[in-house]
């Protein structure tokens, strides 16, 4: 119930008296009223600003946070006030739904921020007055789509395959984004280019030609220079249907291909092709022939996959079918209209050219539009003074539905715009994910490694315990000893794919030098990332460079341990028994020993890397650097 | 662009038949609607915007379009002390509450109408709440003040039983004459039967309200002439221990 009601209700209950005398039975027992008598003023103070309400107003909505016991959380007995650490711009607003029972939405808010207030006051939008509730609907609508259409770009299709995709997957992709691989692109403008051939030579085979000798009369360049133009014709229409076949192979769902807008088109531009070589040099049906080769100016309508603009009209057109609908049906309600009045009109008036109603369609279509081609007259005075409301109203509901598609056109393109804005950004955003993401994980990780080094070495655990918050240190705690529960480590992106990268076939380790290793790394092309791998391997060779990270830490080669298949636990295994290492071999079992070889293409110290322990501080380390050198180690099968 | 729902668009005839607002879509509101000899006057340059006398002590009562502000503003609060039994704080929380529902200061006849049928949603109010605000209205000039709210109030909850039995009386009594006829506590009974609506165990006979007033007269009329006047009513009430012990009842309730 309102605000309001609660406020008469005593009312109601003392004009109850009325009843006493009537009634039948005897009345029940009122119910004990604990709360007290009188009336209290509430301090509340949001984030400074001080609000005083009296708690029955506070109280008329039980089922909101100030209204029920709930803000005994907040209550500071200090200063005796209850203190909200939010906005008390927007608190304003909510106070003032309680002072009148009317929630009402500040326009200049943002919608998301105004309703994380009311659901933590406990609020639900739906008792937004009605003053504001269309505005507030709005605005959450706008909001909705735009977060649906940011998840749709997150989503994008831009993001790189799985890795495991069919062919047809990749070839469907390919069409779709063209711009995904060289291959798809080069089809894409390939095909644009055939588009506009095909369009011109339609357009320029109808120009008239000078004649060949001994002929009069001008001949289409169609009929002159008709093999050319056939010639051209098949080219084009065999790309396109090589292009749709394929189309239709790679199609997910074919039954959807089939029907979409696009395919329809592809088929209509080439179908005239093969209907007419089909059809025999028969006079009567080059007549329908002839009416088909119109069809194949439907071909400019491909370009709608070549061009974004083209497909925000077709769609800003069908969005509005509503308002060309309205359009079509008051023209055509006028054009009736004012075609019967011009008719009887003129109907007195000798070569009239207002013959029929239908005739006068036509006068009233070109009025209306303010055409006025002059091939139909009105001469009565009253035929005149008609035609020229006619010309007046032709104007007015022209104009009234225009504006309406207008804006949506223009909503639709921004919209585009905005998509298109985000996926620009989504490298920048994602290459910054990944940083910060990386970031998280170093920092653990060298806290991790001071956790170990600060038993020997307490001078350089000083230098980097420095500018890490309270907050980090406990939560790199929490992850280690989650790594302590599962007795499994955390590494990061980039030497978990080097552990994949190095899984080899097994058997033929070599002791050859680091570079024949990752040649070898680069022949097996087994493993969980074997093209990565072959990527990482080339970029490894390419930039060979160490970068010193913090302080004085030495850096050290990661340990690179070939095996069959290696999960990334690997390491705790191999920590845990350096000597004796049964890796999760699968099929094979050998046993390995760890052989170091420390010749790093680069200037790192020539160290040979110690047994066990020290390989794990020196992995840790070493994945500080974004950059750095590996060696490899070979674990040769005895 | 806002999409409209297509029900609202074209099939919607009643803005030709003029009988709705066609910008809000609600039905015309009757207090806009005027005699054509009042249109007439209104457009004669020399016509000035006749207030109805207004009701109150400011402000006033003007035609559509025009601003109108009825306020009314109470007497003072010591006034309303001396007048009433309630204290001063107990008067205060009751005039906060009323002008927040009524920032105009007076109540009519439709929000107690609207008040009621909230407090009764089941049957239909209208009926005793006409009569209710008939016996609030102790002025009679269609309006409830606060002083008039106040006053009923503190007879109803501070006031001796004969007080409250005098309200009751008052209340039954719809023409105020002093006795009440058994038509008159026929539509009484109604207007209370009406408030339980229809869905009720046992369910309503046409006659219940009937049999009702016969058993009231009955016990009321002592000379039995038909109607029951004042003395017989205090008499019966005051002899009946049920209603002297449910007299107390609604004392807390503010």
């Amino acid at each position: 119930m309102a605000a309001g009601v609660a406020t008469w209700l005593p009312f109601a209950r003392a004009a109850a008296v009325g009843w006493l005398p009537l009634a039948k039975k005897t009345m029940p027992k009122p119910p004990v009223d604990n709360s007290s008598r009188s009336d209290e003023i509430l301090y509340v103070n949001v984030s400074g600003v001080r609000f005083q309400t009296w708690k029955n107003t506070l109280d008329r909505y039980p089922d909101t946070l100030l209204g029920s016991s709930e803000k005994e959380f907040f209550y500071n007995e200090d200063t005796q006030e209850y203190f909200f650490d939010r906005d008390h711009e927007m608190f304003r607003h909510i106070l003032n739904f309680y002072r009148t029972g009317k929630l009402h939405y500040p326009r200049h808010e943002c919608i998301q921020a105004f309703d994380e207030e009311l659901a933590f006051y406990g609020i639900v939008p739906e008792i937004i007055g009605d003053c504001c509730m269309e505005e507030y609907r709005d605005r959450k609508k706008e909001n909705q789509e735009r977060l649906a259409e940011d998840t749709e770009a997150n989503e994008s299709t831009d993001a790189p395959l799985p890795p495991h995709s069919t062919h047809r997957e990749r070839l469907w992709r390919a069409f779709e984004n063209p711009h995904t691989s060289t291959m798809a692109l080069v089809f894409y403008y390939v095909t644009g280019f055939f588009i506009a051939v095909s369009v011109i030579a339609n357009v320029v085979e109808t120009v008239p030609c000078r004649p060949p000798k001994g002929k009069v009369g001008d001949l289409p360049c169609g009929e002159k220079y008709h093999l050319a133009f056939f010639c051209m014709d098949t080219a084009c229409v065999l790309i396109f249907t090589f292009e749709y076949l394929m189309r239709l192979f790679a199609a997910p769902s074919r039954c959807k291909f089939m029907r979409s807008v696009m395919s329809v088109i592809d088929v209509v531009a080439i179908m005239p092709y093969y209907i007419g070589l089909v059809m025999p040099e028969n006079e009567d049906v080059s007549g329908a022939f002839v009416t088909l080769r119109v069809f194949r100016v439907f071909r400019i309508f491909k370009f709608s996959r070549h061009s974004q603009g083209l497909r925000i009209l077709g769609y800003t057109l069908k969005s509005c079918a509503s308002e060309l609908g309205f359009l079509l049906f008051s023209l055509t309600m006028a054009i009736i209209i004012f075609a019967t009045v011009m008719f009887y009109a003129e109907k007195g008036t000798k070569s009239s050219t207002f013959t029929s109603i239908p005739a006068s369609f036509w006068y009233t279509i070109v009025t209306m539009t303010t055409l006025g081609y002059g091939d139909m007259v009105p001469s009565t005075i009253a035929g005149k003074i008609f035609g020229s409301i006619c010309s007046l109203s032709g104007v007015l509901v022209i104009a009234l539905p225009v504006p309406v598609i207008v804006s949506n056109f223009s909503r639709i393109y921004h919209q585009n715009q905005r998509a298109d804005k985000m996926r620009a950004q989504q490298k920048v955003r994602l290459a910054r994910i990944r940083m910060a993401k990386k970031g998280t994980t170093n920092a653990f990780l060298q806290y991790k490694e001071d956790h170990t080094l600060g038993d020997r070495d307490s001078g350089s655990t000083a230098l980097c315990v420095k500018n890490r918050s309270a907050f980090e240190h406990q939560h790199h705690h929490l992850l280690h000893c989650l790594e302590k529960t599962t007795n499994h480590e955390f590494t990061d992106e980039m030497t978990y794919s080097e552990l994949c990268m190095t899984e080899s076939v097994g058997f033929r380790t070599s002791r050859s030098t680091s570079l024949s290793s990752q040649q070898g790394a680069q022949n097996n092309s087994t493993g969980c990332c074997p093209r990565r791998a072959r990527r990482r391997a080339a970029m490894r060779l390419a930039n060979s460079t160490v970068s010193v990270s913090r302080g004085s830490v030495q850096e050290l080669d990661t340990l690179h341990f070939k095996t069959t298949a290696i999960p990334p636990q690997t390491r705790s295994s191999l920590n845990a028994q350096p000597d004796d290492l049964k890796l999760n071999c699968g099929e094979q079992d050998f046993s390995a020993a760890i052989i170091s070889i420390p010749t790093p293409p680069a200037n790192t110290p020539d160290e040979s890397l110690p047994p066990s322990p020290a390989p794990l501080a020196g992995i840790l380390r070493n994945t500080r650097a974004t950059a750095y050198t590996h060696d490899t180690v070979k674990i040769s099968s005895l | 662009m806002k999409s409209r729902s297509q029900d609202q668009s074209l099939s919607d005839s009643r803005e030709l038949d003029r009988s709705y607002d066609p910008l809000t879509g609600n039905p015309r509101s009757k207090p806009n609607k005027k005699t054509i000899k009042q249109r007439f006057l209104k457009l004669l340059p020399c016509y000035h915007s006749g207030s109805s006398p207004s009701i109150n002590q400011t402000g006033s009562i003007t035609d559509e379009g025009e601003l109108s502000t009825v306020c009314y503003r109470p007497e003072g609060l010591d006034n309303l002390v001396q007048q009433t039994k309630f204290s001063k704080k107990e008067l205060q929380v009751l005039y906060r509450g009323f002008k927040n529902e009524c920032p105009s200061g007076v109540v009519n006849e439709d929000t107690f109408k609207t008040i009621y049928s909230q407090f009764f949603p089941l049957g239909d109010s209208s009926m005793y709440a006409h009569f209710l605000f008939e016996a609030f209205d102790t002025h009679n000039n269609g309006l409830v003040s606060f002083e008039d709210f106040a006053v009923s109030l503190s007879i109803i909850l501070r006031g001796s039983i004969t007080d409250k039995l005098n309200w009751a009386f008052n209340l039954y009594d719809l023409n105020k004459d002093g006795c009440i006829t058994k038509e008159e506590m026929t539509d009484i009974m109604h207007s209370i039967y009406n408030m339980m609506g229809k869905h009720t165990y046992p369910s309503i006979k046409e006659s219940a309200p009937k049999e009702h007033v016969d058993i009231f007269f009955q016990k009321m009329d002592k000379n039995k002439d038909g109607v029951v006047t004042i003395e017989e009513f205090l008499e019966t009430c005051q002899k009946d221990q049920n209603i002297m012990q449910s007299m107390n009842l609604f004392d807390n309730v503010i």
